[in-house]
């Protein structure tokens, strides 16, 4: 058995499972937002504002949501501040959650930044374009980071299934990505047909790099994969590897079949990577501390 | 600088009396579990059953029965192991969790703010919020006693001296020969858990005589810091990142090429 079944859940379910959805998704649309800024074209402007503007909305639920999840919400800003010592800085580089916060407020500020600079019409002023470049690249890393370090934070915890496996940081990175793609697809009415196009291609490489990333994860358990033989585990292969993944790739290949609704690929990655927080969390959490009582617990 | 205090727990002697659960309740004015209303968990006489916000002792019954006649009990009062290197400690946001001059990990309650990842860090399974308070809550080793010079309250408590109190050094002298004691007496699977300063965690304040593996105990064989995977999973994911940079490069890449294959429209931005 491993060690991991003898530690106990922090109970991190419906405030915890949209932030980590929404995070992702602002991280990875921020992502291609900046990258479309840096190499893009004017043509791509619709595009670029519809990121940033999902990029800022997301770091503000987020950040909405990860207080609301605090025992004491009042007491969010000593993840910021020593309350000894105000207003020295807390930053523990090496707790992920504490530079979670920070990433996330730097983030915002990086968001809030570019989507307002992204609300002219003919693109930003002139000598602040290069000032709005330098902003995307600094904000398109914390998106990523962002996307990715919720996955790492479960990976640096003893939970069963979140320590278990060094690959959650970058399969949560990669489904941020994809679902990020996928948001900018549906919320970008006046993208041109152009921007769309490399959108849902880079969709569909996203999806086949998740799924591997996804397959190596579950090897990487090992014996405690074991955990999957169940309730989430049917939720993961329905919900997330066939709606989330295979459905909208085979979309995405075949675009005749598709359509609104279930046919609609964009809709299915984020239905996917909602259900992909869902049962990471929700699975780990479902183990309770191991029962001794019977004395069932020997043998390793 | 006081000496690093902690308890040795010979659980060879515990009788399962619940006093330390008493006596830690009544001393850090803990509330009881579902506002008195107390379900019985049916399948034992612990009706504890874990660790919690309000529990910071739990006395283990452990039934190791093969029928009606041949079997025994193995009794075991559990409590936060105030490990040397700390996995709460070291993921704790807020620097609520600090080690104090007894070498104990204590959460200063008006500094936590419950985000509650102390308890996916701990591998021990110790952490719990309590509702009361809405902070994480765990023994502090009688914070509060130590220092006007008292004895922890379970320990003081303890009728058959199971929990033992005292410098760490001294504990340790002690169990080594509590265990060569038992062994001799026939006890060959007597043997301790977290006394080994190299061993995991740079060892545990809070150590334990047992007479099986720890697992039946409910304790993990090893125990490790969360930050193992903090390297590994942080270059995976940033691996991944790159990766997907890449991609969206060479996607824009080749539609430019596309749009000059194609007469090329537009100006780059």
């Amino acid at each position: 058995m491993s060690d991991t079944f003898f530690t106990a859940s922090p109970h991190w379910t419906w405030f915890i499972i949209p932030y980590f959805f929404v995070g992702g998704i602002a991280g990875g649309a921020y992502f291609l937002a900046a990258l479309l800024q840096w190499f893009g074209r004017p043509e791509d402007r619709p595009v670029i504002r519809t990121g940033y503007s999902l990029a800022f909305w997301g770091a503000i639920i987020s950040g909405a949501l990860l207080t609301f999840d605090l025992g004491k919400p009042f007491r969010f800003w000593h993840m910021l501040f020593q309350s000894e010592n105000f207003p020295n800085l807390m930053f523990k580089s090496w707790s992920p959650i504490s530079f979670g916060a920070w990433a996330i407020l730097l983030f915002g500020v990086c968001a809030a930044v570019s989507w307002y600079g992204s609300r002219a019409i003919d693109g930003p002023p002139k000598g602040g374009a290069l000032l709005a470049k330098l902003v995307a690249a600094v904000g398109g890393l914390f998106g990523f980071f962002v996307a990715g370090y919720t996955g790492v934070l479960l990976s640096a915890t003893n939970r069963p299934i979140w320590a278990d496996s060094p690959w959650l940081g970058a399969l949560f990175l990669v489904s941020g990505a994809s679902t990020g793609a996928a948001a900018l697809t549906v919320f970008a009415p006046e993208a041109s047909d152009r921007t769309i196009r490399w959108l849902k291609s880079f969709d569909a490489q996203a999806l086949v790099v998740e799924l591997v990333v996804l397959i190596v994860f579950l090897a990487s358990l090992g014996s405690v994969a074991r955990v999957w033989l169940g309730f989430w585990g049917l939720v993961l292969l329905v919900g997330v590897v066939w709606t989330g993944i295979l459905w909208p790739l085979r979309l995405h290949f075949k675009p005749a079949i598709a359509g609104g609704g279930f046919r609609n690929p964009a809709l299915m990655v984020l239905l996917g990577g909602f259900l992909l927080r869902v049962v990471v969390l929700l699975a780990s959490n479902s183990i309770a501390v191991h029962r001794v009582a019977s004395g069932g617990g020997g043998g390793g | 600088m006081p000496e690093p205090m902690g308890f040795f727990t010979d659980t060879t002697i515990c009788i399962g009396c619940k006093a330390c659960e008493v006596a830690c309740k009544n001393w850090n004015q803990l509330p009881s579990d579902g506002g008195g209303i107390k379900e019985m968990s049916g399948d034992s006489y612990d009706n504890t059953v874990r660790l919690s916000g309000v529990n910071w002792r739990h006395v283990k019954f452990i039934e190791q029965f093969e029928g009606p006649y041949n079997g025994r009990w193995l009794m075991m009062s559990d409590v936060c192991k105030h490990c040397v290197q700390a996995g709460c400690l070291e993921v704790c946001p807020t620097g609520a969790i600090i080690r104090t001059q007894f070498d104990t990990v204590v959460i200063q309650s008006d500094v936590c703010n419950g985000c509650r990842a102390c308890i996916a860090a701990c591998p021990f399974g110790v952490i719990d919020v309590n509702p009361a308070a809405g902070t994480a809550q765990k023994c502090t080793l009688c914070y509060d006693r130590l220092e006007v010079g008292l004895e922890p309250a379970c320990s003081k408590a303890c009728p058959t001296d199971s929990i033992q109190f005292g410098t760490i050094t001294e504990l340790r002298t002690r169990a080594q020969k509590r265990v060569e004691q038992l062994q001799a007496q026939g006890e060959k699977r007597a043997r301790l858990y977290g006394d080994d300063p190299n061993g995991p965690l740079g060892g545990l304040n809070s150590f334990y005589l047992l007479v099986d593996e720890p697992e039946v105990y409910g304790l993990p064989k090893d125990p490790q810091l969360p930050s193992r995977n903090l390297k590994r999973s942080g270059t995976f994911a940033a691996a991944s990142g790159a990766v997907l940079g890449l991609l969206a490069l060479v996607g824009l890449r080749k539609r430019r090429m596309d749009e000059i294959g194609g007469g090329g429209e537009g100006s780059q931005n």
